[in-house]
C-alpha cells in the first residue's frame, strides 16, 4: 500500500480507490498535546489544498488540508472521545478521514516516505 | 493620559529602524483616495492651551448629558447607576493595563475575573456556558448567527421584525461578506408581537432565528413556542438581550429554550459613555456547542503543585490563533468592559439585582400610568419591564422629542429614528425609565408632553 506524503505534513494511504488521511509523527510532535479533532462530514467535497479539518492542541489550533480532491467517505470516530490518539498513534491509529481518489495524477505531485524525511531533515 | 512628545529626530530613528522613507510610506497600503492630504479644513496648526480648553469646553456645554435633565432615553442603550466603587476598582494597577492582558503567567487576576465574569452572565442567561465577552451587542448578535451558520451548516437566518434595527443592519452588513441570507422586517404595531408570523417563515434551509427579549418595543414574550418551532426545522433560536437588568425580573432565554443567548452588557457597570466603548454578552445553553462559540473561553484549573489556577481554555477562533478564521472583535477596553460589568453584578448580588430589577420596573410602571393620562398618548404595551412604546397623536415622535429637548426633557427615542421612512412607525416613541428616573422626572415629561400635544398644529 503506497503511502504518500505532504508539505503540510499530511500523510495519505492508497488503497484501491480510497485513500485514508492523517498527520504525521512529525507534526504531532510539533504541535503538541491534542486537544480536539475537528473532522469533515462524511460526503463533502474537498478540492486538493483547501480545508478538511482542524487539528487542536494545547498551543494552537491548525487547519488540515486535503492532500488530493475526492469525497469524504468516513471520518475516523475513535479521535471524538479520544483526540490523544493522534499523539499515540498518529500514522496508524490516528487517522483522521477516507476519501475518494478524483484524480490519481494528483498523487504524482506528492513526496514519498524518503523525500518527506528529507524534506522534514530540512526544517 | 500622558503626553509624550516626539521630536523629529524621534521619528527619523523609528523610520530607520523599521526601513521606511518616511511617514507616508507607512501607509502606502490605505488608498491614496482615502488619506488625507495637507492639514484638516478648518482647523488651526497651532492653539494655545487656554484657547484649545476654552474652544472645547464651549463645545462640550453644547451636549445635553444624562445626567443633567430628566432622562428617558433607551433602545438599547440605559443609564443607570453605578456605585462609585466600580470604577474604583477597575482602575487598579492589576487591571488597568496597556494592552488585552493574554498571558496566564502575568495574569491570573485578569483570567478569574473573566472565569468569574462567564459565570454571571451563564447564570443570568440561563446557559451553560458564556464566553470572556465580545466587543458589543450588535456584533455579539452577528456572531451568533454566524455560529449558528456552522452549527448547523446552513446560511439563512431569519430576523424577528422586533429585532433592534441596528442589530438587524449589522447583521445585514456582516452578511454581504459571508454570502448568508438574511430574511428581516419592520415591527408591527400591535401590543404583542407576531410569533406565530415569525414561526411560520422558518423552513429547511433556516439556520437560526433571531429574537429580541424584550423586543425592541419593549414587549415580553413567552419565546418557549419559538424555540420548539425552530428545533422542529433543525435550525436554533437565538435570543438578543439589551437590558440585562431586565433578566432579573424575567424568566431567562436559556430556560425558555434559546440555543444562542447574546445581548448589550452596558446597563451594568457600564454607563452610557455617549454611545461606547460597550460589552458583548455571548452564551450557549448545550455545552456540545462550545467549541463552535467565537472568542475566548477562561477556564479554572490545578498547577503542577495542585494550586488552583486560571487559564484561557478555548479560544481556537481568536485572533492570536487563528488570525485568518478569527470573526470575533475582543479588544482591551472590552475586557475592561467585561472587568465593570463584573464587579458592579458582584456588589449587586443575586437579591439586589432582583431588587434592582423591581424598582426599575416599579417605576416604569409608574411612568405608563401617569403618560397614559396625557390626552393623545396611548400605551402600546401590555407586557413591559422598564421600556414602553407610546403612540402619539398629532405631530411625529421624532419632532415631538426635539421639542422635548428645547424644554429640557431627554423624552425618549422617536421610532421614526430608528425606522426612517417606515410611515406606519413614525408616531411611536420609545420611553424608557430606570431606578435613576425620579418621580418628579416623571411628572415633568407628561406635563411638557401635555403642552406639546395639546398646542394646535402651526
Amino acid at each position: 500500500m503506497p503511502r504518500y506524503f505532504t508539505e503540510e505534513h499530511e500523510w495519505i494511504d492508497v488503497e484501491g480507490e480510497s485513500a485514508t488521511v492523517g498527520i504525521t509523527d512529525y507534526a504531532q510532535e510539533q504541535l503538541g498535546d491534542i486537544v480536539f479533532v475537528e473532522l469533515p462530514d462524511v460526503g463533502a467535497m474537498l478540492d486538493k489544498g483547501g480545508d478538511a479539518a482542524v487539528v487542536e492542541s494545547v498551543k494552537a489550533a491548525s487547519d488540515v488540508y486535503a492532500p488530493i480532491t475526492g469525497e469524504v467517505t468516513e471520518g475516523n470516530a475513535s479521535l471524538e472521545d479520544e483526540p490523544a490518539l493522534v499523539n499515540s498513534s498518529p500514522e496508524e491509529e490516528g487517522w483522521f478521514f477516507r476519501m475518494t481518489i478524483s484524480d490519481r495524477d494528483e498523487l504524482e505531485g506528492l513526496m514519498d516516505d524518503k523525500a518527506y524525511k528529507a524534506f522534514v531533515d530540512n526544517l | 493620559m500622558r503626553y509624550l512628545p516626539l521630536t523629529d529626530t524621534d521619528r527619523g530613528d523609528m523610520l530607520a529602524k523599521i526601513g521606511a522613507g518616511s511617514i507616508d510610506d507607512l501607509f502606502v497600503d490605505v488608498p491614496e483616495i482615502a488619506r488625507l492630504d495637507g492639514p484638516i479644513r478648518d482647523l488651526p496648526m497651532h492653539a494655545s492651551e487656554m484657547a484649545v480648553e476654552r474652544h472645547m469646553k464651549a463645545r462640550a456645554n453644547k451636549n445635553l448629558a444624562a445626567g443633567d435633565a430628566p432622562f428617558f432615553l433607551g433602545a438599547g442603550a440605559y443609564r443607570h447607576h453605578i456605585p462609585a466603587s466600580v470604577d474604583t476598582v477597575i482602575q487598579r494597577g492589576e487591571f488597568l493595563t496597556a494592552y488585552t492582558p493574554y498571558q496566564p503567567e502575568i495574569a491570573q487576576g485578569t483570567l478569574q475575573m473573566l472565569f468569574e465574569f462567564q459565570t454571571q452572565v451563564a447564570r443570568l442567561y440561563g446557559c451553560a456556558v458564556a464566553n470572556a465577552s465580545l466587543y458589543d451587542g450588535s456584533t455579539a448578535c452577528w456572531e451568533a448567527v454566524a455560529m449558528a451558520g456552522r452549527v448547523t451548516k446552513r446560511n439563512r437566518a431569519v430576523l424577528s421584525g422586533a429585532l433592534h434595527p441596528h442589530y438587524a443592519q449589522v447583521v445585514k452588513t456582516m452578511a454581504q461578506f459571508t454570502g448568508d441570507t438574511i430574511a428581516d422586517s419592520a415591527p408591527a404595531i400591535q401590543t404583542e408581537p407576531d410569533l406565530d408570523g415569525l414561526t411560520a417563515r422558518i423552513d429547511d434551509e433556516t439556520a437560526c432565528v433571531v429574537v429580541q427579549y424584550p423586543d425592541i418595543l419593549g414587549r415580553i414574550s413567552d419565546l418557549s413556542k419559538v424555540a420548539d418551532a425552530a428545533h422542529a426545522k433543525g435550525a436554533l433560536l437565538i435570543v438578543v438581550n439589551t437590558e440585562p437588568v431586565a433578566l432579573g425580573a424575567i424568566m431567562s432565554p436559556g430556560e425558555m429554550g434559546a440555543d444562542i443567548v447574546v445581548g448589550e452588557g452596558q446597563s451594568i457597570g457600564v454607563g452610557l459613555q455617549f454611545g461606547g466603548p460597550y460589552l458583548g454578552l455571548f452564551a450557549v445553553r448545550d455545552p456540545k456547542h462550545v467549541r463552535q462559540m467565537p472568542g475566548r473561553l477562561c477556564g479554572e484549573t490545578t498547577d503542577a503543585e495542585g494550586k488552583r489556577g486560571f487559564v484561557l481554555t478555548l479560544s481556537t477562533r481568536e485572533q492570536h490563533i487563528r488570525r485568518e478564521k478569527a470573526t470575533s472583535n475582543i479588544c482591551t477596553n472590552s475586557g475592561l468592559c467585561a472587568l465593570a460589568f463584573s464587579v458592579h453584578m458582584t456588589l449587586l448580588g443575586e437579591k439586589g439585582m432582583r431588587e434592582l430589577a423591581a424598582e426599575n420596573h416599579r417605576l416604569a410602571c409608574l411612568a405608563a400610568d401617569r403618560l397614559e393620562k396625557v390626552p393623545g398618548v396611548k400605551l402600546l404595551n401590555t407586557s413591559f419591564f422598564n421600556e414602553f412604546t407610546l403612540m402619539l397623536d398629532g405631530k411625529p415622535a421624532r419632532e415631538i422629542v426635539r421639542e422635548l429637548a428645547d424644554r429640557g426633557v431627554l423624552g425618549g427615542v422617536s421610532l421614526g429614528r430608528l425606522y426612517p421612512g417606515i410611515e406606519a412607525l413614525e408616531h411611536a416613541l420609545l420611553v424608557a425609565v430606570t431606578e435613576t428616573t425620579t418621580e418628579d422626572d416623571i411628572e415633568t415629561l407628561a406635563n411638557e408632553l401635555e403642552r406639546i400635544v395639546m398646542e394646535p398644529a402651526q
